[in-house]
This record gives structure tokens, C-alpha cells and sequence, in this order.
């Protein structure tokens, strides 16, 4: 088990901003780096119950699972999708490259 | 004459069904006002004068027509920008959905279309409602109608704005792990958390998907319980909302009878920590119960004081993944990246994400990712599910003694701007009363109790009640707000400064 309550360091909050796909300025991780340190360590209480034999809940309530009939109803038209796109072509959304090689 | 801005929608209602005035006449008013007061009071990112008139009319017809009058039809209202709202614009309070329009209604506005209630527009908040403050939102804070130097509460401090500035008798408010009740307690209004999935999800721009819940931000428990009547119950759309029949709450807060209730004091919420003032009122409040023929005995819930750090491991990591959406390619901004020909896809996201996020949502979204990564996530994601577990026992043990536990809502006044807000945890600690609700899905209300002596701003009371049992909250929160402007000799809000009117 790793130690529950690590440092987080400024290379670890580049490596985790890289990961949510958020580019961070310098000067954010100077700001932003020292915060999360503080708030790792304040939550870091929670291990506390870790070792104690208590079933995890991911929810407030019980949860069932809900079906619907395989029936078509209404939607939104291609156009109300494509609505909001930054870019769309044919009626799709135009993204960038998705691929390593120079477009 | 009348000021019709001033009145509750119980009684603009009341107002309408006589024939005394129209809800032409009740939403140019509202109107009227938000464009004297709101440019100080900064309540709204967005105003619709033109739909809400042209709503108000439709509403005046049905009522001539005499079909399908719903209780609370042509009384306006405001909504939280959170809420989609087909053809006007839906930001929660970010720069990543500047000028978003959202091609359809969340259910909850579909429902206030449905009723007949006029939308005057969409109320600001803390960016992806991140925060206590609004001072989080893309688009500067709102100001506490009490003190406009002071904040309203987050995140839905607009919509508590302007309800408490009389810009709106109504509004609507999502509250994640406060985000209603606090900014209640901190602007002398009412603010309903209901019980998770007593109101549908859909069209919610989700922060936590597990504890988010809309409820009613209004001036009166009554205005609250006709509110939620008309947006709580099944909607197939959110997979998450409870398929039953609701008692009527409105019922509810009109019967306002407590004789013979069980009132639980919660030990672990409102001791060291909190203002003075917030507690005198909060224990005066406990004692007009206890007058009103309630038995009152304190309860212990010593899971609570890890209720705060499990809210933010649980937090953070459903709302890193609720945010991946935001990836600049079927809405919202676009950014590309500085000095790079033909960028990726990848780098356009991390460029946009940068661009349209806030400080505070960069905190969560990587507080969330380290919370999920592998080697850490037993210790603190797994251990904060177990806590939530502990805390919902904790909840069950105690409503087998009692029928409401009560507490104060905040543990202080209305704080000043800028005071907190680069101090996260301070911020965050604005919620610590509130965050059990939320991890355990039962309904809380906050209603106000008073003015603390030491700055005379308002003070917050808590009801928490039982999942399912939301209608004692309005019983319970009716009765005592009786014998406090009884005791005040009218509403608090009266107590209010008067805003200075522009325009």
C-alpha cells in the first residue's frame, strides 16, 4: 500500500494536469501546486476508516437499474445537434487530427 | 399601491386567481426591478424580458381561459444557469460555454413552462458550481443584497440574490454539497435541498453526479413547498429519479403543526467553529421549537467530521470525469494552441481546457484525477466511499430516535469578497454543515433564524429530515418561521438596506 498521505509535488501536478488534458502556465503550477498539497493532506483523514470492514457506497440511495422500450422518439434534428459545434462539415462535427502525423 | 416586486408568490398567486393583477403586471415589475438593482447586485448573467412577457401573456390567457391553471401559473421565476433552457443562453458560469444555447429544456424548466411560470432569466454562479462564493463565476461575482462588499453564498449565489433583492419572488437552485442551503443562510432566504432524485437531473450541467439535487431558492418556506410541487417527482429521462407519488408539500407547509415532534440537536455541527452569533440564533430558534411543543434532545453523528474530506475526494472525482465532456469538439469554446501548425486534437482540448477553465475548476479536475489514479485510489477515493457508508448509519441511527435533526446551515455570516477566495480550504469549510445531506441523499432546508449581534447579517437554520420524508421539512420549517416574524414583527428581509434604484 503506497503511503497514504504523499506530497504532492509540482511534478506531480504537471503529470496529472497532462492527464486531465488541462496545458498549465508555470505560473499556475507555482500557485495551484502548493494548494493541492494542502488539500491532499486535509482530505487525507478519510484513511483513517480504510482498514475497517465497511462496504464502500458510490451512492445516496439504492440504485436499480432502469429499462426503457426500444421505441423511437423524439429527438433533436442534426441541425439542433450540430448547433453548438465549434466547427461541423456534412452534417458531423469537424474535429482536429486525432493522429500523430502532420496533417 | 402595492409593491408587487415585494410580495411572495404565495401571494402574487393568491393576487392572480382574484383578478387583482396580471402576470403581465407582476413580470414587468420583476423586470422593472432586476433592471434598477441588478447592476449592483449582479444576480443575472442573463436577462429575457421578451420571453418572460411573452410567457407572462400566455399565462394570462390560460388563467381567462380557465384551463389547466396550475397554482403557481404566471408567477415569475429565475434559474440557475446550471439548467439547460432551450433557446437561451446556458453557461454555469463558465467561459468554456460562453454563448452556448442549448437546443433543448431541462426537465425541471420544462416543467415551469408547464406550470406557466414566466422565466426572467438565468441567475450567476460559482463556475460549474465549484464553490461558496460566486466568486468563482467566469463572470464576476453577485453581491449580498444585505451588504453589497459581502458575498451571497455558492454556489447558486445569484439565484439567492436575487430572490433576497426582490428581483424574483421564485428561483432555482442546485446544491452539491450546499450550494442552495448556504447561500439561504447567507442572504435571510429559504433554500431547499430535496432528497436525491426527488428532482430530475436532466439538462443539469452535472458537477457530482451523486449528490447534485435542484430544489427551490425563495423569501418563504410556503413559496418553497408550492415550488417544489411543481418540479419534484419521476422523470424516465434521469435513471437516477424516484419512481413514486409525492405527498403534496405545499400541504405540508400549511399544516405547520410540531406537537410532539422529535427535534435531534446534531452534536458534531455547530460547537467550535462557529460564529457566535450564528449559534445564539440557531439555539433561540431550538427553544421557540421546544415552545411550540417539540422534544428536543441532542444526537451525536461522530462520522461527520470526516463528512468534509470524503465530500472532497468524492467531489472532485466525479467531477473530473462529469468535465471530460468539455473537450472543445461537439460544443462549447475552442481553442487552438499557440504557435503550433495543424495542432492534434489532444492539444486543442489541453489549449481550450486551459482558456476556459478557472483556477478552481483546474484544482478539482486534478484533485479528482490524483484521487482516481492507481495507488492512491484504496486510500483515499475507496476510504471516502467507506465513509459515506459510516455517515448514511450515522443518519438512520439517529431518525430512529428522532424525526428532524436541526443545526445551524453555515457556521458563519456572509463573509467579505475576495476574503477567501484563494484560500480553498477556508472556502471550502462554508459547506461543513451542509455536505451531509448530500453523501447520504437525505433532504435538508435552510430557512433564516435571525440576525447575528455581532454584524447584523443573517443567520441560517437547518432542517434535515429523512430520504423521502422532505414534506417535514416544510411542516417543521413553516412552524418555526411563524413564531419568528412573529417575533421580529415581519419578515427579516424587511430588515434589509434598501438597495439604490438606477435607471
Amino acid at each position: 500500500m503506497p503511503d497514504p498521505r504523499p506530497a504532492i509535488t509540482r511534478d506531480d501536478v504537471a503529470h496529472l494536469a497532462q492527464l486531465a488534458r488541462i496545458e498549465l502556465t508555470a505560473a499556475e503550477l507555482d500557485h495551484l501546486a502548493p494548494q493541492l498539497a494542502v488539500i491532499v493532506e486535509s482530505v487525507a483523514a478519510v484513511s483513517a476508516v480504510a482498514a475497517q470492514d465497511v462496504p464502500p457506497s458510490s451512492h445516496a440511495l439504492p440504485l436499480q437499474n432502469v429499462f426503457r422500450r426500444d421505441e423511437v422518439r423524439p429527438s433533436l434534428s442534426p441541425q439542433e445537434a450540430l448547433a453548438g459545434a465549434p466547427e461541423s462539415e456534412q452534417q458531423r462535427f469537424a474535429v482536429p487530427r486525432i493522429l500523430g502525423e502532420e496533417a | 399601491m402595492t409593491d408587487l416586486a415585494r410580495l411572495s408568490a404565495a401571494d402574487l398567486a393568491a393576487a392572480l386567481t382574484a383578478g387583482e393583477t396580471s402576470s403581465v403586471e407582476v413580470t414587468q415589475a420583476q423586470l422593472d426591478r432586476i433592471h434598477a438593482v441588478d447592476g449592483a447586485v449582479h444576480a443575472f448573467l442573463h436577462v429575457d424580458d421578451e420571453g418572460a412577457l411573452a410567457q407572462a401573456k400566455a399565462a394570462d390567457e390560460r388563467r381567462t381561459a380557465g384551463t389547466d391553471v396550475s397554482e403557481l401559473l404566471g408567477v415569475p421565476i429565475a434559474v440557475k444557469d446550471i439548467a439547460t433552457t432551450k433557446g437561451l443562453p446556458t453557461t454555469a458560469g463558465s467561459k468554456i460555454l460562453e454563448g452556448w444555447i442549448p437546443p433543448y429544456d431541462a426537465t425541471l424548466v420544462a416543467r415551469l413552462r408547464a406550470a406557466g411560470l414566466p422565466i426572467l432569466g438565468k441567475t450567476n454562479m460559482d463556475e460549474f458550481a465549484m464553490g461558496s462564493s460566486t466568486e468563482h463565476s467566469a463572470y464576476g461575482p453577485s453581491h449580498n443584497p444585505w451588504d453589497l462588499d459581502r458575498i451571497p453564498g455558492g454556489s447558486g449565489g445569484g439565484s439567492s440574490a436575487a430572490v433576497a433583492a426582490f428581483e424574483t419572488p421564485l428561483a432555482i437552485g442546485t446544491d452539491t454539497g450546499g450550494s442552495i442551503r448556504q447561500p439561504g443562510a447567507v442572504t435571510g432566504t429559504v433554500g431547499v435541498k430535496p432528497t436525491y432524485g426527488g428532482v430530475s437531473r436532466y439538462g443539469l450541467v452535472a458537477l457530482a453526479s451523486s449528490l447534485d439535487q435542484a430544489g427551490p431558492v425563495t423569501r418563504t418556506v410556503l413559496d418553497a413547498a408550492l415550488l417544489h410541487d411543481v418540479i419534484g417527482g419521476h422523470d424516465p429521462l434521469d435513471s437516477t429519479s424516484i419512481d413514486r407519488q409525492w405527498p403534496s408539500m405545499a400541504a405540508a407547509a400549511r399544516a405547520a403543526d410540531i406537537t410532539g415532534l422529535r427535534v435531534g440537536v446534531v452534536k458534531e455541527l455547530g460547537g467550535e467553529g462557529y460564529q457566535a452569533g450564528v449559534r445564539r440564533r440557531f439555539d433561540e430558534s431550538v427553544q421557540l421549537l421546544v415552545e411550540a411543543g417539540a422534544e428536543v434532545v441532542e444526537v451525536s453523528c461522530p462520522h461527520f467530521e470526516l463528512a468534509f474530506a470524503a465530500y472532497y475526494l468524492i467531489l472532485p472525482s466525479e467531477a473530473s470525469s462529469n468535465l471530460a465532456k468539455f473537450d472543445a469538439m461537439r460544443y462549447g469554446l475552442r481553442v487552438a494552441p499557440a504557435g503550433v501548425a495543424a495542432p492534434s486534437a489532444e492539444q486543442v482540448m489541453a489549449a481550450t481546457r486551459q482558456a476556459g477553465f478557472g483556477d478552481e475548476v483546474k484544482r478539482r479536475i486534478i484533485l479528482g484525477t490524483f484521487a482516481l489514479s492507481s495507488g492512491y485510489y484504496d486510500a483515499y477515493y475507496g476510504s471516502a466511499q467507506k465513509v459515506r457508508t459510516l455517515i448514511q448509519r450515522d443518519f438512520s441511527a439517529a431518525f430512529e430516535k428522532v424525526d428532524v435533526l436541526v443545526s445551524p446551515t453555515a457556521p458563519t455570516t456572509a463573509f467579505r469578497l475576495g476574503e477567501k477566495v484563494d484560500d480553498p480550504i477556508a472556502m471550502y469549510l462554508n459547506d461543513i454543515a451542509t455536505i451531509p445531506a448530500n453523501l447520504a441523499g437525505v433532504p435538508g432546508m435552510s430557512l433564516p433564524s435571525g440576525l447575528a449581534d455581532e454584524n447584523e447579517l443573517p443567520t441560517g437554520f437547518q432542517i434535515l429530515a429523512p430520504a423521502l420524508e422532505d414534506h417535514r421539512l416544510y411542516t417543521v420549517g413553516s412552524a418555526l418561521e411563524a413564531m419568528l416574524v412573529e417575533r421580529w414583527g415581519g419578515p427579516l428581509l424587511d430588515r434589509a438596506p434598501a438597495l439604490e434604484v438606477s435607471g
